[in-house]
């Protein structure tokens, strides 16, 4: 099962992301969806995710704007029409 | 009411009032609690406070000192209020897309402003504060970011209060910053009331952020790491603009309550996790009012001009 979801691009990866702001992609879970995204495009790999596959720590990764760490992480299924959003952590004070 | 020596003894004990009526579940109550409420405009005269206090009792802090402190706004905006009561001097490292307001209520309790990019949003103060620290080891860098008496503040203050005065909370919703707020009212209700979830909401702030060279640029507060952070939350959702604004809209209109644009978030944050609920009590964290954020036409503006000039601003 695989569907079609709409990730934004954070304006600091851009440039590695083709100069998009957003990309369609397709896939059964978070995780499938970066895999695509970095299957596209390899530049932003290392930023994303770590040797382990696991989001790296500066990096928040949402689903309809809930944090995937709060769901079933990398493992939360997508559904059509899904928007997946990476974001920098930044201060707030 | 006793008469007080002075403003600073006006902080915290803040007032909480029922907005329920603005809550899409009638079987959900939403709290509002409004930080707005002490002396210097926000929830931030609370650990600007037992900063200054825990650093006077240290001996970090001595008569005549100088402070430097990056922030967006309005812990710089308190400690400013109590370092002219203290006679310290004040820098705050004040990223230069905030409102004009913010700016002005620093002049006026007579902080020096030293201004860090726009392109580098917060994070850019931070990072600029911290070089100029060690350049100048004979300032004092409070770090609210880093600093224990920021979630003591609310582990101390605002977590007891909001049990005191809400016994069946069941819920706490709060704007993410420094996450000292969510830190310190969760380590409390952990104790007092463990069956209270605790959910975070924040901006979209790192979109549009340019100036990071890659996302390990990014930054994440030791007060969260130490305090449990992931681990302390049940939920965290990003707020989008249009949503916060809608919600500061509606605070004012049908609640009188006029709150700044993290508030409405707040709101947002807690009218969603309302719906999902089968019943519940939300209380949720009003930091500031929306004084220093008129001038972004947030409240009587055309939506859609709004929403798209807020996106640049930094408003947490
Ligand atoms: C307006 C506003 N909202 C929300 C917050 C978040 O609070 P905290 O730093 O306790 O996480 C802050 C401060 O960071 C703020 O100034």
């Amino acid at each position: 099962m695989s569907n079609t979801v709409n990730v934004r691009i954070p304006t600091v990866l851009r440039p590695m992301a083709g100069g998009n702001s957003s990309v369609e992609l397709t896939g059964a879970t978070v995780g499938d969806v970066v895999g695509e995204l970095v299957g596209v495009y390899p530049g932003l790999k290392e930023n994303l995710v770590d040797e382990a596959g696991a989001v790296r720590k500066f990096v928040n990764v949402y689903l309809n704007d809930e944090d995937i760490r709060f769901l079933e992480k990398l493992e939360t299924a997508v559904t059509d029409g899904d928007e997946v959003a990476i974001l920098p952590a930044v201060a707030g004070g | 009411m006793p008469v007080v020596a002075s403003v600073l003894d006006l902080i915290g004990n803040t007032p909480v009032v029922d907005v329920s009526h603005l809550s899409p579940n009638p079987r959900v109550r939403i709290l509002a609690k409004l930080e707005s409420q002490n002396p210097a405009g926000s929830v931030k005269d609370r650990i600007a406070m037992s900063m200054v206090e825990a650093a006077e009792a240290d001996g970090t802090l001595q008569p005549g000192a100088t402070l430097l402190e990056p922030s967006s706004g309005n812990t710089g905006i308190a400690l400013a209020m109590i370092c002219r009561l203290r006679g310290y001097h004040l820098k705050i490292v004040l990223p230069q897309n905030v409102t004009a307001e913010r700016r002005q209520m620093l002049e006026a309790y007579g902080a020096e402003i030293i201004p860090s990019p726009a392109e580098e949003g917060s994070n850019g103060a931070v990072r600029l504060a911290q070089k100029l620290a060690d350049e100048h080891p004979d300032w004092v860098f409070l770090y609210q970011y880093g600093n224990e008496a920021n979630p003591t503040a609310h582990l101390t203050g605002t977590g007891p209060e909001i049990l005191r005065d809400v016994p069946e909370i069941t819920h706490f919703v709060a704007g993410l910053g420094t996450s000292g707020t969510l830190m310190g009212v969760g380590a409390y209700m952990a104790e007092h009331a463990p069956h209270v979830k605790m959910y975070a909401v924040e901006p979209p702030s790192g979109e549009h952020v340019e100036g990071l060279r890659s996302l390990d640029d990014g930054y994440v507060p030791p007060v969260f790491e130490k305090w449990g952070g992931i681990d302390a939350l049940h939920g965290k959702r990003i707020v989008r603009p249009a949503d916060s604004i809608v919600w500061t809209r509606r605070l004012v209109n049908e609640a009188g309550i006029f709150a700044g644009i993290s508030s409405g978030a707040a709101m947002a944050g807690a009218a969603k996790l309302a719906e999902r609920l089968e019943e519940g009590v939300i209380v949720f964290i009003v930091c500031d009012g929306g004084w220093k954020y008129l001038s972004t036409g947030a409240y009587t503006e055309d939506l859609e001009t709004v929403i798209d000039s807020i996106e640049d601003v930094i408003y947490f």
